[in-house]
């Protein structure tokens, strides 16, 4: 294995460390820290794939039509991460939002004591 | 270049073990602001910066909104005892973190090595820029090429806002 | 929730307009310098989040915040959706109209058609859904009529 891929491997070791946390952890806000941790990790390898070594980050000046190919970092990936990083903050106000919910009706934050149904 | 980069995914690291394994939630949600603002860093030395400005200021209001759920209702960690449920998945955790990373390592073969990416896609959106007339080639990917998915992007914004204020009313309900 | 101390309010008398005309700027240019809509709308969120922290929660109670966060909102979300109807008049969902009729030289504010109105739209969207979500969660307290 080359050198410069141990940023994926470390990268793939958070996403790791995140799946630990919504697995093991008892504590809802854990849970949903845990979530969070593997958004990070993922738009973190998406950027990662899209970098070039010589690159510039992909805004055009005059000119730059003819060897476009060779000096711009690739945008695609970029664009995929924007629309990523939007969608995690909707996903984590929710649940949070379901989290004050819950602890309205039990007063407590354990998965193991949340089991009847009430109401 | 590639070292600054292993730092600071190592910070990322140690600041994801302090956050899921501290006592007091306040501490946790703080150390998770270590990992959003070193991908900040990250995505302005990758030469990203539109997703620098997005993720700093998204960060920051998802710790204003962790702190205020988290001082509204209780700031202790539940506690943890150690039984057999605790045991068995602890093991299926690490079962499927060795086979991920095993099956990882042996596609990491197949990738292009970093810092020399295989563009195909992005070849015809480099080429036909041209015919847009925008400077910025991440906005004319988002809003010209793939609008739809920008279209698909807001609607779940709009849903997830109409399910918040939809858990959380009062009018209507008997307790 | 309370307000802050005096020093904090004065610092955010000065800082917070910069912020909401940086926010402004940088939906106006998403097609000629980094940003766009989603950095332009987030900003703008941020300036007014934190004109509310700094100044306590007393004057957002009441329900016409709300309402008119949800309006803007939705218009935001039309708005777009028309945008990408009027695509129709020449031949698909979403084509670049505006190139076609009126185009403008490329690096200049008027040019690349349809990028700089969707900037808008989304911009106006995503400012007044983070608005929303931020008075919602953090501001209501429990048992309190929303």
């Amino acid at each position: 294995m080359i050198e410069s891929q141990w940023v994926f491997v470390l990268a793939i070791l958070l996403f790791l460390i995140g799946l630990y946390g919504v697995l093991v952890k008892r504590n809802l806000i854990k849970i949903v820290i845990g979530l969070m941790i593997m958004e990070y990790a993922i738009n973190l390898v998406f950027a990662l794939i899209g970098y070039r070594s010589e690159g510039t980050s992909p805004i055009s000046f005059n000119g730059a039509e003819q060897n476009a190919a060779a000096i711009f970092v690739d945008p695609l990936p970029q664009a995929l991460v924007l629309t990523a990083i939007v969608i995690g903050l909707g996903t984590t106000a929710l649940l949070v939002s379901f989290a004050v919910r819950i602890f309205e009706k039990y007063d407590t934050f354990d998965v193991r004591k949340i089991r009847k149904l009430r109401g | 270049m590639l070292t600054s980069l292993i730092l600071l995914i190592v910070l990322m690291i140690f600041g994801a073990i302090i956050a899921l394994e501290s006592k007091d939630l306040l501490s946790g949600i703080i150390s998770l602001g270590i990992v959003g603002f070193a991908l900040t860093i990250i995505f302005l030395l990758l030469h990203a910066p539109d997703l620098a400005i997005v993720q700093i200021i998204i960060e920051t209001l998802t710790l204003v909104i962790l702190i205020a759920a988290v001082l509204k209702t209780t700031r202790k960690d539940t506690s943890e005892e150690f039984g057999l449920q605790k045991v068995l998945l602890w093991g299926a955790c690490i079962c499927f973190a060795g086979v991920f990373m095993w099956k990882f390592l042996t596609i990491l073969n197949h990738l292009p090595p970093f810092g020399s990416p295989e563009l195909r896609m992005s070849l015809a959106y480099l080429n036909g820029t041209a015919q847009t007339g925008a400077m910025n080639l991440v906005a004319a990917v988002i809003l010209d090429f793939r609008a739809y998915d920008t279209l698909g992007e807001a609607t779940v914004l709009f849903t997830s806002v109409a399910g918040i204020i939809a858990v959380l009313r009062k009018v209507g309900r008997k307790t | 929730m309370r307000g802050m101390t005096l020093i904090v309010k004065c610092i955010t008398q000065l800082m917070a307009p910069s912020i909401l005309v940086l926010g402004i700027y940088v939906v106006f240019h998403g097609h000629l310098t980094p940003g766009g809509g989603f950095a332009g709308g987030v900003l703008m969120a941020g300036s007014f989040v934190l004109l509310i922290l700094a100044y306590g929660s007393d004057k957002v109670k009441s329900d016409s915040f709300k309402n008119r966060a949800s309006l803007l909102e939705s218009l935001g979300i039309f708005l777009f959706l028309f945008i990408a109807i009027m695509g129709f008049l020449q031949g698909s969902f979403f084509k670049n109209v505006f190139n076609e009729w009126l185009p403008g030289e490329s690096g200049e504010l008027w040019s690349a058609g349809i990028i700089p109105l969707c900037n808008i739209a989304i911009g106006v969207e995503v400012a007044a859904a983070l608005f929303a979500i931020f008075i919602t969660l953090a501001v209501l307290k429990f048992g309190e009529k929303l």
